[in-house]
């Protein structure tokens, strides 16, 4: 991937170069590249004149900074108290096994990450996995791993042209959840 | 959208608005769909998309409109219709192909579809039984009205308690009117919030701040997102009083980063108020000006304590600090700071509005007022409920979350989070308020309440605790750094099978240790789930030691599964779904696993449908 100065220093320039909005400016830019590229860490230190290492110690202290790109679908399985009651850590375990990856990597093909969240703030229709901001309520490790698999074989279906817009339980892609506005 | 100049604009506006409501609503049909996250998860979008098709086709005029939680999550998706001025007809697990019969019925042939009636909404939800022993203060507007327009939050008297402290109240009779009712921090630690505007008012500073605590990292708590979804503006209403009071000019909201939603619709409000002249210079009229800014976690536990919260606001990471000065005395930027709850500022306009006195009329002695709950876990209904203080828990496990479902057993139920415990069923009868579940061994925390049954191991409960404390835990200082590594480590041996009795003394003094010397509230409580449960479930632990068993049948290293030949119809279902292949058997025999292959997923378990696969 490659890592436009300008489009960094656009992204910083949606704030005033202060330190305090060095959360929102490293937010944003994940946002856009799915992670954090080197060269926007460096970017971002020098813009608010802050030391890169103070800036990298933001990118790796708080854990939805990704240093690594992460994958086209980002699937979460929450680990929250009342999903590992309900069963969350087997449905962790059942996308590890079909995936191939282990919770915190991305597939070799760049398709799919796999995340253990604590809580999404779903409890009460526990388990929950999220892919993409898309939440599905009452999961099984059964269903959880037909969603991926639905998901794997639309890309491979989609290879000829592209595929925007990602098959849903739910379906209806309204993005309003998705909002980035802060 | 009319700026508002003064506060006398506000009364005619309100009174307009709700002439308007009344009128569009007496000649239409209003059909609400409940979108919180929870909703969501459960698909409300699509239900809402296929609504919105029917209506189209069968040229039905309807007008539709989105609102928060109700509630009722175990219900989601919710449906409410509501004709002319009549009730409004709850419909509940609503889904897609439930639709055209719905519109059918009860639109077009005004016969309401009994069957999937959840029940009927007037002013209140009286009619509801999970409503009966909730008392929905805070949460009164919460899918109730639309939380992306202002104007149904003024039509329902929002705002309102804002004119009357600007217009007839003094910073120091609000700060005292706050006093007087006894409101305490809804966050989880419960310390009077009058008495910290007054030291942040006191303090000496340039300038001063509001901040809302809407980080509820709890796991297993969702109040708070709830409520931010659902009626932002009364968080902004209470932060605007509490910026009077105390002379603050610039707020903040925290706001963890897995909750779009509630960033999208704080954000929308924000950007109302201001439009409104409710936020910026001369609000109302008056010569104070305010202006309230949204700060996204990035996902970190411990970015909801106090200290560690504002140095993320800051743009640093989120260490907390020890606490020499309190936030009200050198908060952000070492300036004095209010800092509340999310809940804790909902409740201001109330306080405002209604008085002292009325708060403090429900509740405790020492714990005034309402708490808002969610309920989640092994327990029939599922939810966000608000109850008043000193409520049991019984009263709210059985009477509000209708008990726990199919053949299971209450065990316990886990309160305030990994800082709270788990207490035990003769606790029951338990009086829920911050003293009382302190001296149980747990806490208020911000309220998320998790029901565990008997196929709940309570010493996996303990280590999932440590498990996350482990991960959360900001590295600072040693005592919870360390002290958690060597507690999920002792825990973990117990879980396989490895430990010995010494290692339970080991545990407690360890625990100790780490409540003793950590250098923050997140520290200094993490131990308790361990205490609590080591207090209330030692048998458990003990059966891990000396029996090498896990009585709930969880713990891996202790459990095997087999299959009841009497039970088993050799369909194969579970030999095909075995990632092992360590199921074998004949067609339409009784299979067999083979225990040196089987991983123990329970994947057998799942699939089985004649409930032929045990744990043992």
């Amino acid at each position: 991937m490659t890592v436009e100065l300008k489009r960094i220093n656009e992204i910083i320039d949606c704030y005033s170069a202060e330190r305090m909005h060095a959360l929102a400016i490293l937010q944003d830019i994940q946002r856009e590249y799915n992670f954090l590229p080197r060269e926007a860490l460096e970017q971002t230190a020098q813009r608010l004149g802050v030391p890169e290492g103070e800036i990298y110690r933001l990118a790796t202290f708080f854990k939805s900074f990704s240093l690594h790109p992460k994958g086209k679908y980002v699937c979460k399985v929450c680990l929250g108290t009342a999903c590992h009651v309900l069963g969350g850590p087997r449905i962790l375990e059942s996308l590890e096994r079909e995936l191939g990856i282990e919770a915190g990597e991305t597939t070799p093909d760049g398709m799919f990450s796999l995340e253990a969240v604590r809580c999404l703030g779903a409890c009460a229709l526990g388990p929950v996995v999220v892919i993409n901001e898309e939440p599905y309520a009452h999961t099984t490790p059964d269903r959880a791993v037909k969603l991926v698999r639905r998901l794997a074989a639309s890309e491979d279906e989609a290879e000829a042209g592209p595929a925007d817009e990602m098959p849903s339980i739910q379906s209806a892609a309204d993005s309003s959840s998705a909002s980035r506005s802060a | 959208m009319p700026e508002l100049k003064s506060v006398e604009e506000l009364e005619p506006l309100r009174d307009h608005l709700q002439r308007d409501l009344k009128v569009s609503a007496k000649s239409s049909t209003r059909i609400t769909v409940g979108m919180g996250t929870c909703g969501i998860s459960a698909g409300a979008r699509e239900v809402m998309r296929v609504i919105r098709e029917e209506l189209r086709e069968r040229d039905i005029e309807a007008r539709m409109s989105t609102v928060g939680c109700m509630g009722m999550c175990s219900r989601e998706p919710l449906v409410d219709i509501q004709q002319g001025d009549g009730p409004r007809v709850a419909y509940g697990n609503v889904k897609p192909d439930m639709v055209p019969r719905i519109i059918e019925e009860h639109l077009m042939n005004g016969q309401v579809v009994d069957d999937w009636v959840v029940g009927r909404v007037t002013t209140r939800c009286e009619d509801i039984p999970f409503y009966d022993k909730q008392q929905r203060q805070v949460m009164r507007n919460c899918g109730m009205i639309d939380p992306e327009s202002i104007e149904e939050y003024i039509a329902s008297g929002g705002y309102q308690a804002l004119a009357k402290a600007l217009t007839t109240m003094t910073p120091r009779e609000i700060i005292s009117e706050i006093k007087a009712s006894g409101l305490r921090g809804r966050g989880g630690a419960g310390f009077p919030t009058g008495r910290k505007w007054e030291s942040t008012l006191e303090a000496e500073g340039d300038v001063r701040y509001v901040v809302a605590n809407g980080d509820e990292g709890d796991p297993g708590a969702f109040m708070n997102r709830s409520l931010m979804e659902g009626d932002p503006h009364a968080i902004i209403e209470g932060m605007i009083i509490g910026a009077y009071a105390i002379g603050a000019n610039e707020g903040f909201i925290y706001v963890r980063d897995e909750y779009p939603l509630a960033v999208k619709n704080l954000s929308l409000a924000l950007e109302q108020a201001r439009e409104y002249g409710l936020l910026g210079e001369n609000i109302l009229g008056v010569p104070f000006d305010l202006d309230i800014r949204i700060v996204r976690g990035a996902g970190a536990f411990v970015c909801g304590e106090s200290s560690a919260l504002m140095q993320s606001i800051e743009g640093k990471v989120g260490e907390p600090r020890p606490k020499h000065y309190h936030a009200t005395e050198r908060g952000l930027w070492d300036q004095p700071t209010a800092l509340n709850n999310v809940e804790t500022w909902a409740n201001v306009p109330l306080i405002i509005n209604n008085g002292a006195e009325w708060f403090a009329s429900s509740g405790t002695e020492d714990s005034k007022g309402t708490k808002t709950f969610c309920l989640a876990g092994q327990i029939t209904n599922t939810g966000y409920v608000e109850v008043p203080m000193g409520i049991t828990l019984r009263e709210i496990v059985y009477d509000i979350g209708g008990g726990v479902p199919g053949d299971g057993a209450f065990k316990a139920i886990q309160t305030g989070g990994p800082s709270g415990g788990c207490i035990p069923a003769d606790k029951l009868d338990l009086a829920v308020d911050y003293d009382s579940l302190l001296e149980a061994g747990s806490m208020m925390g911000s309220g998320g309440m998790i029901v565990m049954d008997n196929h709940t191991c309570m010493v996996d409960v303990a280590r999932y605790f440590v498990d996350f404390l482990k991960d959360e835990s900001c590295g600072k200082c040693s005592p919870c750094r360390e002290g958690i590594r060597r507690m999920l480590k002792i825990l973990t041996r117990i879980t396989e099978g490895d430990a010995d009795m010494a290692d339970l003394d080991l545990l407690e003094e360890l625990a100790k240790t780490v409540q003793n010397a950590s250098l923050c509230g997140l520290g200094k409580s993490a131990p308790n789930p361990v205490l609590s449960t080591l207090r209330y479930f030692r048998d458990e632990y003990e059966a891990h030691i000396k029996d090498k068993t896990c009585p709930a049948g969880v713990c891996r290293a202790l459990i095997e599964y087999y299959i009841h030949p009497e039970a088993c119809t050799g369909c194969g279902l579970c030999s095909r779904d075995c990632p092992q292949d360590a199921i074998s058997g004949e067609r339409k025999e009784p299979h067999a696993i083979d225990q040196e292959l089987c991983i123990k997923c329970g994947i057998c378990h799942d699939v089985c449908r004649f409930d032929a696969v045990g744990v043992r």
